[in-house]
């Protein structure tokens, strides 16, 4: 069966050799035009005049638009309809766009995009958590609490308090390939839109707003993205609906990309903020009581910050059990880029909290950190009693003791511990870390509608399979791992399956990418379709051959009825002979979940993902330089369908958190400008950067929640294993000091803020 | 010039110079259609772009974004499309890359196979800094190094000796439509460059790169000076060595690690290979950067420069080349012909702070060469990038330790100088405290190095 192969991406063999076609390598007609945006010099004001004499005289300048000029809606907002796609005069951050340039190449666009002479009255940004908060620059009314048993009580009972807070930066995507989209104008107003998006459906919703047409004139294709990372759920939209505005009022091609810088400049990413804290505890480090506060920058406009902070506050308990606890939410305006959703969508920030809390707590007591952490964790299923999350989902999955225990075996944990601490005890520069953190992570959609997918799959004549559906392909092996599901039910090579780009014209009124759930969703809705077919052939061929349906066998590229064996082509052919449909559709919605946002009070998830990562790292106490010396990691794909690509999402999603807690760093000046805005300064980690000793390991176990082949989610959980680099860095800063005082180790870690924090152990 | 004649993936090709600097990125993508090799940031940073390129110096990677067309004359080019067999048998590094699950999304992946398959054609096995230069945010990195690994006993496969063979170019060219001049000595660039004292002089262009893709800046007189043979040597007598401002900083880095290790060492997270395959050291010297890497190290092992005008030359301590921001001891017509390290013992170390050890700016750059005789520092030469608007010496902290025993207390006492030397600015690589805080503590770990105490972060393993 084709499920559970280590097989490789299928389109591997093309990204070797460079034949995997990615939008900006699309072949368009020759008198395409190409885009780009004229962008706000400024953070916070007006515009009060637009001179764009200069940028339409430039040359190979085609045509400038303005909001003016815009058909229909100037929106391209996924959510709250407050993100015009070109400014009217107001101005929120620096890099909000104000007019598009079409010209006859993307030099020429970018060119004359600088030329413009934009008059401006500038008002003081708000870019920081403070100003925000003293501005009440917020959105919703006020702060979002959740909260379970008495908090307050809980505290003032508890033996031991501490509080402390931890600031957390932001992360850009840098997907490889930038932002990018075309629009063919087609006949009688319709458009064929091609994006690097995840969301294929949103383009077309927010298209055919912008262009007064619905949505069955605008068709939205994508093939692949050159990286997604969530930073291609919301963030296309601009670039897809200003081609289409351009390619439909010209009756001309359109193509735009970013440049790097301006990608940088104008796209949201990951959500910065500060955690504040205050928890009780017991001798052995058991939380008797925790107050969260979370304060999230969302940037200029809502985008998709909702629920990012939600899902935030849904992982403020990790993977422990909290009896009694308050998380408290607020989500701040600021004149800042537009903070969106990054991998993990507030799973990462929600659990930085609760990592660093654990290892406090340890701290105070001096005993291990996983000491602390063991005694908090929620209990293996079955779990009697009865354990809740702070939103009153029962946790009836839980494996985070014995996947932590096998992880710490063999990775040797206690062993390392002490050896880690002779070395420190030798060494008077470079000092090392350990530590272990876990992950528990929730999958589905917590704006439950989203829980849904659908597939079209075609079985033509000569037994080749056509498969299709919503989900789209950034490189995580989705297409891969959704083909090896539809070749298993029908019992044929993975090669008989023709992967196709998704399009809005086949699979309507998808769901993005996201929150991990492309394989579980649509493996389902492909399986459904799969056995729909294939249960039409099977009943055909029962009554040819007098037998049941359920006897009639598809396996090894054979099916078997009523003592005949024929090869899959041959029954189909058959099937088609007979007249019988060999196409049709198939539908997933996931079951039992339930949620109420409001009062933060139901199952939003079908079941969690889990995973473990042990960490040891060697920091230079005169520098703060800073490296990975080893990363042992057990997480919990279920039953693998594909455990080579699910290592894939594991290695590479642990190097991306590890780059988020230690040397990715956001800059903006005093003005709001981002300092950061290409690789020269904004540094991801690069192929020295991963752990030196690098074991990945699969949990053996199938999910207990009948999701496709048993199988969990994988995209994003992994990212959050990253965070026992946090921690193993703050153990070893706190190997610079005398015990008495705790390191306080910001994120990201990068060697100034590890240089800053040594010497907080210096001066005591 | 007015047209370029090289080798695209095994095929003779003549075109006509529209543009001095039209990129090769924009060539094959935009008039080839040879869409395998991306653009991902434009500024040779990420490596998406990745193309080899070979000539009689050898096979090397280089960016295509900021590689201008000028730069190709007579010279063999690769990209991902053509480096599979004639009969399509791909390359051991694009078979190896499949089978380990070397790539996700795919995008950087034309960037990593041509790293990797020059590496091949090189028989480089230093992975991790061939492929510095290439940055994949998918897959974390351990399955391309596998594959890298896997590849790397192959044999070279036969049909790689006809992609790499040059052009053969015209005997007599039309004579020069556009200001294009490509000299192929350092006296015909002389008197050129008196002719045209406003023109750009473009080595290895990773500066001047960026002033095009990114500044969108237009240049319509330059010379490439990547054919002047004479600027291209190094060379040792008594006085020491001798190197060619034409040198790379691949070919420099092999010359100076005998010589001066931890040099060396420093240069190899220069730039990435790609960077420093194009990259010259009179470039690095010439653009007058507060944060040039080469500068505080050659510096520190009293260096001197020779420029040259027309054709007379004069030389002068590298230190006083620089003299402000943006400001250089360069006169009009005048070019960086060369510099002399003098002979002397090793006792530099050059310690380079950044964010990300390869491939990253420094915040700083603190280079140290403290001679000790009889327990007595008799003499130091300590120079620092980042720290001011030049490369700039540690007058204060070296006239504390001249004399002075070596040992801790006079080290703390010199490490309190560095606020008389440097007043640094706070930018997004770090805040003027720690480049100050640091500095100081480099003149420690100089000192504990010294001792015997490990502090070589990067030597440790698990």
């Amino acid at each position: 069966m084709s499920v559970s192969k280590p097989l490789a991406h299928d389109t591997a063999p093309l990204h070797v050799n460079g034949a995997a076609r990615y939008v900006d390598d699309i072949p368009l007609p020759a008198n395409a035009v190409h885009l780009a945006f004229g962008w706000s010099p400024i953070a916070r004001g007006e515009f009060t005049a637009l001179d764009l004499s200069q940028v339409k005289a430039a040359d190979g300048v085609i045509t400038v638009l303005t909001a003016n000029d815009l058909p229909g809606e100037n929106d391209t907002s996924p959510s709250a309809h407050d993100e015009p796609l070109l400014s009217t005069g107001a101005l929120h951050f620096k890099g909000q766009p104000i007019f598009i340039v079409a010209a006859t190449s993307h030099h020429a666009a970018r060119r004359a995009a600088k030329l413009a002479k934009i008059e401006v009255n500038e008002t003081d940004p708000i870019l920081t958590i403070e100003a925000a908060l003293a501005a009440n620059s917020r959105f919703e009314d006020g702060p979002v609490i959740w909260s379970k048993g008495d908090s307050d009580r809980a505290l003032a009972k508890s033996k031991n308090e501490l509080s402390g807070s931890l600031p957390f930066g932001g992360q850009e995507h840098f997907y490889l390939e930038g932002q990018a989209a075309a629009a063919l104008p087609g006949e009688n107003g319709d458009v064929l839109v091609h994006s690097s998006t995840q969301h294929p459906t949103e383009i077309q919703h927010k298209v055919a707003h912008a262009l007064n047409i619905p949505m069955n004139a605008v068709r939205v294709e994508v093939r692949r993205m050159g990286g997604g990372f969530g930073g291609k759920e919301s963030q296309g939209n601009a670039l897809a609906v200003a081609c289409a505005v351009v390619a439909t009022k010209l009756n001309r091609p359109a193509k735009m990309r970013y440049d790097r810088d301006d990608d940088m400049i104008i796209t949201g990413k990951r959500h910065d903020g500060r955690i504040d804290y205050r928890v009780g505890y017991d001798e052995n480090g058991l939380i008797t009581g925790l107050e969260f506060e979370h304060y999230i920058r969302c940037g200029w406009s809502q985008d998709l910050s909702l629920p990012v902070a939600d899902r935030a506050m849904l992982h403020s308990d990790n993977a422990y059990h909290l009896k009694d606890v308050k998380i408290t939410s607020h989500r701040l305006k600021t004149n800042t880029q537009s903070a969106t959703a990054y991998r993990g969508f507030g799973g990462p920030q929600g659990m930085i909290g609760i990592e660093r809390v654990m290892d406090e707590i340890a701290f105070a007591l001096g005993i291990d950190p996983l000491a602390v952490r063991r005694a908090n964790f929620y209990a293996d299923a079955p779990t009697k009693p009865r354990q809740t999350t702070p939103y009153g989902m029962t946790v009836e999955d839980g494996i985070i003791n014995a996947l932590v225990e096998k992880l710490a075996n063999s990775a040797e944990y206690d062993e390392r511990r002490k050896s880690v601490a002779k070395w420190n005890a030798e060494n008077p520069i470079l000092k090392r870390g350990l530590a272990l953190t876990p992950v528990k992570f929730g999958i589905s959609f917590t704006l439950t509608h989203l829980n849904q997918a659908g597939a079209l799959v075609h079985v033509y004549q000569d037994g080749s399979i056509h498969l299709n559906h919503g989900g789209t392909e950034m490189g995580q092996g989705l297409f891969q791992k959704v083909a090896q599901v539809a070749a298993s039910r029908f019992g044929v090579d993975v090669s008989n399956i023709k992967i196709t780009a998704t399009d809005t014209a086949k699979v309507p009124n998808t769901s993005a990418t996201a929150a991990s759930s492309g394989s579980d969703l649509n493996g389902m809705a492909v399986q459904a379709a799969c056995d729909t077919i294939k249960g039409r052939i099977a009943s055909f061929l029962a009554n040819q051959f007098g037998v049941k349906a359920a006897t009639v066998k598809f396996a090894n590229g054979l099916v078997s009825a009523g003592g005949e064996t024929m090869p899959f082509a041959k029954a189909a052919q058959r099937a088609y002979e007979a007249r019988v449909s060999l196409s049709a559709t198939g539908f997933y919605k996931t079951p039992k979940i339930r949620w109420d946002r409001v009062r933060g009070q139901g199952r939003p998830f079908l079941y969690f993902a889990y995973g473990a990562s042990i960490s040891e790292v060697l920091i230079d106490r005169l520098t703060g330089e800073n490296r990975i010396l080893r990363t042992d990691i057990l997480h919990d794909c279920g039953t693998s369908l594909n455990p080579a690509l699910d290592r894939g999402q594991i290695e590479g999603g642990f190097v991306q958190g590890a780059g988020w807690v230690s040397m990715e760093e956001l800059v903006w000046d005093d003005k709001g400008d981002l300092k950061t805005h290409a690789p020269s300064t904004y540094k991801i980690p690069a192929c020295s950067d991963r752990p030196m000793v690098f074991n990945v390991d699969l949990w053996q176990g199938e999910n207990r929640e009948d999701t496709v082949y048993r199988s969990k989610a994988v995209g994003e959980p992994p990212f959050m294993l990253g965070l026992s680099v946090l921690a193993a860095l703050s153990d070893a800063v706190a190997a610079c000091g005398d015990g008495t005082v705790y390191p306080n180790l910001d994120a990201p870690a990068t060697p100034e803020a590890i240089l800053r924090a040594v010497t907080g152990q210096e001066n005591t | 010039m007015s047209e370029i004649t090289f080798q695209l993936n095994g095929s003779q090709t003549t075109v006509p110079v529209t543009s001095p600097t039209q990129t090769l990125l924009d060539f094959l993508r935009i008039d080839k259609g040879l869409c395998g090799t991306k653009e991902g940031c434009n500024e040779g940073d990420c490596g998406a772009c990745t193309v080899m390129i070979a000539d009689e110096n050898g096979t090397r990677a280089l960016n295509a974004c900021i590689l201008f067309m000028p730069q190709l004359d007579g010279k063999a080019v690769v990209t991902v499309e053509g480096l599979a067999g004639p009969d399509n048998t791909p390359h051991p590094v694009q078979a190896e890359i499949v089978t380990h699950h070397g790539s996700q999304c795919g995008f950087c992946t034309p960037g990593f196979v041509m790293s990797m398959a020059t590496a091949h054609e090189n028989d480089a096995k230093d992975f991790d800094n061939q492929l510095a230069g290439n940055l994949c945010r998918c897959t974390g990195y351990a399955p391309i190094i596998k594959a890298a690994e896997a590849a790397a006993n192959a044999p070279r496969p036969e049909w790689m000796a006809d992609l790499i063979a040059p052009p053969s170019l015209p005997s007599k060219r039309a004579s020069e439509a556009v200001r294009i001049a490509q000299p192929s000595s350092a006296a015909e660039l002389g008197q050129w460059y008196l002719e045209n004292p406003e023109a750009t002089l473009i080595a290895g262009a990773t500066d001047v790169g960026l002033w095009i893709t990114k500044r969108m800046m237009t240049l319509d007189t330059v010379a490439f000076l990547g054919g002047i043979k004479d600027m291209k040597a190094i060379e040792y007598d008594d006085d020491g060595m001798h190197i060619g401002a034409g040198v790379s900083v691949s070919d420099f880095l092999t010359a100076i690690k005998p010589l001066h290790p931890d040099f060396g060492e420093m240069l190899r997270r220069f730039g990435s290979t790609q960077v420093r395959n194009a990259a010259t050291i009179g470039g690095n010297i010439a653009n007058g950067s507060p944060i040039g890497d080469s500068p505080p190290a050659l510096i520190a092992l009293n260096a001197k420069l020779h420029l040259q005008k027309g054709d007379e030359q004069r030389t002068i301590a590298l230190e006083d080349f620089f003299i402000s921001y943006g400001k250089q001891d360069r006169q009009v017509g005048e070019f960086v012909r060369g510099i002399t390290i003098p002979k002397q013992v090793d006792r530099l170390k050059a310690y380079k702070i950044s964010k990300r050890f390869d491939q990253d700016i420094s915040a700083l750059c603190g280079c140290f060469n403290i001679i000790v005789n009889d327990g007595k520092v008799t003499d130091a030469r300590i120079a620092f990038g980042g720290m001011a608007a030049t490369p700039k010496r540690a007058s204060n902290v070296e006239s504390t330790l001249l004399n002075a025993p070596w040992n801790e207390e006079t080290v703390r006492e010199a490490m309190e100088k560095f606020a008389l030397d440097f007043t640094p600015l706070t930018d997004m690589r770090a805040s003027a405290e720690y480049r100050l805080d640091t500095a100081k503590n480099l003149l420690l770990r100089y000192f504990y190095e010294d001792t015997g105490v490990n502090t070589r972060l990067l030597s440790v393993t698990p």
